[in-house]
């Protein structure tokens, strides 16, 4: 894992894995600077999106295994553990008011997939 | 009674009924009326819902439980003075006195005082730790005291007293009691063949019951520290409350002269005045048709007759139905009409079921035309309905037993809710018949619950309704002609059933061919499984390659069963529950490498859980060489075909129960279905094996097999039905085959073959007469669609172990080798457990 680069904003760039590594519609989990990250790979809309991997409403490492898909034009994605779905651009927690993640910017170059803390 | 310019009306108590009032007279008033609204509260909140107070404890806050905030009331131009009582009234100036010293002048007063927890004279009962049960303040001392106490009681076996016991243990309690002074629990609603089995199952929820017990006195130096009763005995306790009875508010009445009545109660005619024309009394301060009426619904209607009255409507409260059903106790009772009436003004009908805990009685008028009341005890899904034929003196079906027992020919029991009167009352809280909903839903499109809350308040008050709610709404979209598809989600408009014709028709093999060709948007968590499902059991190719891993269900998505934690359990099949001790070995061995913690399930398998994700196909490498393969535990498929020993070796089996029971789990093994289902063979009609309570049951006669369907375990527990006695083996398997098929090609996701078959129009004959007499002209289609699926049978384990592309999404991480680091367990009784969640 190497930082590559320096924004304006001070997002630091790190490389989390190679394109192939999330499967096409579905999820992943990557540790970088000893945060679990999840990373989605949403081929049908041709986009990536990164979140927190901790449920917030259990606390469970499983936002990465959750199957993803779309309320309305809301891209989101489900905990395994209990449905809770989170959109997937804010993060907001779509059935349940209290709850909410976090979101990171994600970039790809040449096949590999950076992620922004 | 007519009210002109700037009438003046004064309401003193802001509870549940005080404040239904002002919404009902607000709602009510025309726009040449004025009046101004003027409110006195005693508690320090505005009107908060009493009847789930107990709510409080589940973590409902204050605010959750709120009628309406205090902004509605400034909306609304009311005055609202709150810790603020009424201390006087003025009748001949009619000015009312508060404590604080506001001195306001009325056009018309309406009581709205409530009553109080009636505290009998017991010595001892000022001492700490003794509370009632009756305001938000009450519950806060209660849970505050609660903390540091071991042992509590509460005095009052009745509706609240009970709510309250199981408040008590769900505080935290090591020890709750339930002190009666009847011989029975629920007095008032219940008969004593009732009692007895309520008694057995709150004892089975951890309660303990004390009947016929008078109190002599509360012992203890400030603090309580037991009960003395007058029978000698004694109850060691460091907490008690009081629910031994309501006691109506009339002390101010009675300062102002009012009439009461000697027990209680400021006494008000039909119209719900008091002895002074210019004052009323509504709710449970009210004696009205010489009782209390200490239930919500009739205190609304109260509101709602003087809301009528001030706004120029003449209207009567009439005697009002008492019929209550108990909520939050963990086992349904209710009772209704009048439930204990007695041959010969009545016929009664019982049925009691020990083991269960079930008790139900009806009374049908002597001619058996009508429901008169009944009880229901362990089991009260019929109370709606039976209430409703109660009320509205529908004329009952010949065999009125089949009301309670529900009809054993297959036929529906009963009678359906589009058979009541249009002005049968369905929602007694907001006063709403069947007849006004109806019209919301055929007319106005107000067809959801939520709609409904929201047009016409059906079912925001006790929601005790909204069952039937559902029912009419689907009653009359039916008769409406309105086809009520059950459609999966919004990115597809199609029945589960639609879709699998579909997929079927079109050979589609992924999601997102499906997706493309019938559905819109990017799915979701709903149809993704529910396609998942359909092509594996069209297809029966494995649920991880082409698209299809990252549709499946958590559990699916990794051929286990996710865990609290985020670790996975591994089940690995044990056909019939017969095992090699080499087998068993193997097992033991396997769990002590990777840690796991092992226990038996309830299908005759084992279960070890605690793997961590990365450690699954290594696992299953080591159980695959050893012979076993997987037990789809994680799969809606085949769990598990339980057998009994049988003829083999018990000296009653009549037929080879374990080999019949290896040849049926051998066959379906790994077939998706809408949901699970399960087996069981019993060797002989003692069936030790438990077969009638499975999807599909198999007991052993003495020529032949019967062969049972849509039996059910789990949270609402059904008997399996007999489709097909005394049939070899062959027939057996062929009617297994069939039955199967239809279910997998028509049932809803996630309906198990019992709510199937409830739902099934025709019922049981119908399924008979598709599966044995062949009534569709599918039989042989489905048999050989059942054995393409079998032909194509390959365990998903093994295929994951020997394809290195599929063990890679093993890894909890995608780059780097580490398990996931937050994963932890805490040890019990030498093995470990999930770490508790938070
Ligand atoms: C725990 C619990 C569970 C219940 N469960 C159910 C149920 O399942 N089903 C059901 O139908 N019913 C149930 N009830 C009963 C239901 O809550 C009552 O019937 C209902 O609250 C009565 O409303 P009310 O407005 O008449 O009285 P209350 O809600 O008691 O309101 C009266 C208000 O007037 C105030 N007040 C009294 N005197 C004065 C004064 N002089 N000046 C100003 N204010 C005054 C009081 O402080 C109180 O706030 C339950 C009650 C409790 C306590
Ligand atoms: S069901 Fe019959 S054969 Fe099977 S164990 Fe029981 S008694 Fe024996
Ligand atoms: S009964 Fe409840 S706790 Fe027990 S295994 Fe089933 S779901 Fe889990
Ligand atoms: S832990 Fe995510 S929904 Fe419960």
């Amino acid at each position: 894992m190497e930082p590559t680069q320096n924004t304006k904003d001070r997002i630091t760039w790190h490389l989390a894995c190679n394109v192939n590594d999330i499967p096409e519609d579905g999820g992943g989990t990557a540790l970088i600077e000893g945060k679990q990250i999840a990373i989605f790979n949403f081929t049908r809309r041709g986009e990536w999106y990164a979140t927190d991997n901790e449920c917030p409403h259990r606390q469970q490492m499983a936002i990465g295994r959750g199957m993803i898909g779309s309320q309305g034009e809301e891209p989101k994605v489900a905990c395994p553990f209990h449905k809770k779905t989170f959109s997937l651009k804010s993060g907001d927690c779509l059935n349940d008011e209290g709850y909410k993640i976090n979101t990171f910017p994600i970039i790809i170059k040449e096949n590999q997939v950076y992620i922004g803390l | 009674m007519k009210t002109n310019a700037n009438t003046h009306i004064v309401v003193i108590g802001n509870g549940m009924v005080g404040y239904k009032f002002c919404e009902k007279l607000l709602a009510r008033k025309k726009n040449d009326q004025e009046f101004m609204l003027t409110v006195f509260g005693e508690e320090p909140r505005v009107a908060y819902d009493r009847v789930h107070l107990s709510e409080y404890f589940a973590g409902k806050t204050a605010d959750d439980l709120t009628m309406a905030g205090q902004e509605w009331y400034i909306e609304n131009g009311i005055r609202l003075f709150l810790s603020d009582p009424v201390v006087d009234i003025d009748r001949e100036e009619k000015l009312v006195r508060s404590h604080h010293g506001h001195v306001v002048h009325y056009d018309y007063l309406v009581m709205a005082t409530g009553s109080g927890a009636f505290v009998p004279s017991i010595p001892g009962v000022e001492k700490d730790g003794v509370f009632v049960y009756r305001t938000i303040e009450d519950l806060e001392l209660i849970q505050a005291y609660a903390r540091k106490a071991k042992k509590g009681a509460v005095l009052g076996g009745g509706l609240l007293g009970l709510e309250a016991a199981k408040a008590l243990l769900d505080l935290g309690l090591e020890e709750a009691h339930v002190v009666e002074f009847a011989s029975r629990l629920m007095p008032r609603q219940i008969d004593d063949a009732g009692s007895k089995i309520l008694q057995s199952q709150l004892e089975s929820l951890g309660l303990n019951i004390h009947l016929a017990k008078s109190t002599q006195e509360i012992v203890g130096n400030d603090c309580i520290k037991g009960m003395q009763f007058v029978d000698n005995s004694f109850l060691d306790v460091d907490m008690l409350v009081i629910s031994a009875g309501i006691r109506p508010r009339d002390e101010l009445a009675k300062i102002a002269g009012l009439e009461t009545h000697p027990r209680g109660g400021i006494v008000v005619d039909n119209g719900l005045k008091t002895s002074d024309p210019y004052i009323f009394a509504i709710g449970e301060c009210a004696l009205a048709h010489h009782m209390i009426y200490g239930l919500i619904a009739p205190g609304y209607e109260m509101a709602d007759v003087v809301a009528n009255a001030l706004t120029g409507v003449e209207k009567e409260f009439l005697p009002y139905d008492m019929s209550t059903k108990l909520k939050l106790i963990g086992t349904d009772v209710a009772s209704f009409g009048d439930p204990f009436i007695e041959e010969p003004a009545c016929k009664t009908i019982r049925y009691e079921n020990k083991a269960k805990g079930i008790y139900k009685r009806i009374n049908v008028s002597p001619d058996g035309k009508e429901l008169l009341g009944g009880i229901l005890v362990g089991d009260a899904e019929q109370y709606n309905m039976l209430l409703q034929t109660c009320k509205n003196k529908t004329i009952l079906p010949p065999d009125s037993e089949d009301l309670i027992l529900g009809s054993r020919g297959g036929e529906e029991a009963g009678l359906g809710v589009m058979s009541l009167p249009d002005d049968a009352l369905i929602c007694s809280c907001e006063a709403i018949t069947k007849g006004m909903l109806c019209q919301e839903v055929g007319e106005k499109g107000n067809n959801s619950i939520d709609l409904l809350k929201k047009s016409c308040k059906a079912g925001t008050g006790c929601g005790g309704c909204v069952p039937l709610v559902k029912d009419i709404i689907q009653g009359v979209m039916k008769q409406n002609g309105q086809y009520i598809k059950t459609v999966i989600c919004e990115h597809f408009d199609h029945s589960r059933q639609e879709l699998l014709d579909l997929v079927k028709m079109n050979i589609l093999k992924t999601y997102g061919e499906v997706l493309n060709e019938y559905g819109h948007g990017d799915g979701c968590e709903v149809c993704k499984p529910v396609v998942a499902s359909l092509l594996a059991s069209l297809w029966n190719e494995n649920v991880l390659t082409k698209d299809r891993a990252p549709i499946q269900d958590s559990n699916d998505r990794y051929l286990a069963n996710i865990q609290k934690g985020g670790t996975y359990s591994v089940v690995p099949r044990i056909p019939g529950g017969e095992i090699t001790p080499d087998k068993l070995i193997v097992i033991g061995q396997v769990a002590k490498k990777y840690g796991l913690y092992t226990k038996i399930t309830g299908g005759q398998r084992i279960d070890l859980f605690g793997a961590h994700l990365n450690d699954l196909p290594i696992i299953w490498e080591e159980l695959i060489d050893a012979g076993f393969e997987s037990g789809h535990a994680y799969g809606k498929a085949l769990r598990t075909v339980k057998s009994c020993v049988g003829s083999t070796w018990c000296r009653f089996g009549v037929q080879d129960s374990v080999s019949f029971a290896i040849e049926i789990e051998d066959r379906y093994k790994g077939i998706r279905a809408p949901h699970k289902f399960k087996s069981a063979v019993s060797g002989c009609v003692r069936e030790c094996a438990e077969a009638q309570s499975k999807d599909f049951g198999i007991i052993a006669t003495e020529k032949g097999w019967n062969l049972y369907v849509c039996g059910n375990g789990g949270s609402k527990p059904q008997h399996a039905q007999l489709l097909a006695s005394d049939v070899d083996k062959e027939t057996c398997v062929k009617l297994i085959d069939r039955f199967l098929m239809f279910y997998i090609k028509t049932a809803d996701p996630l309906t198990r073959t019992a709510t199937w078959l409830n739902k099934m129009e025709g019922g049981l004959s119908y399924l008979k007469a598709v599966i044995v007499d062949d009534l569709l002209g599918l039989a042989s289609a489905f048999e050989e669609e059942m054995q393409t699926l079998i032909n194509n049978y390959k365990c998903e384990w093994k295929e994951v172990v020997d394809s290195p592309e599929l063990r890679k999404r093993y890894n909890h991480f995608v780059n780097v080798p580490e398990k996931d680091p937050t994963i932890t367990f805490e040890e019990m009784r030498t093995q470990k457990r999930a770490k508790e969640w938070v």
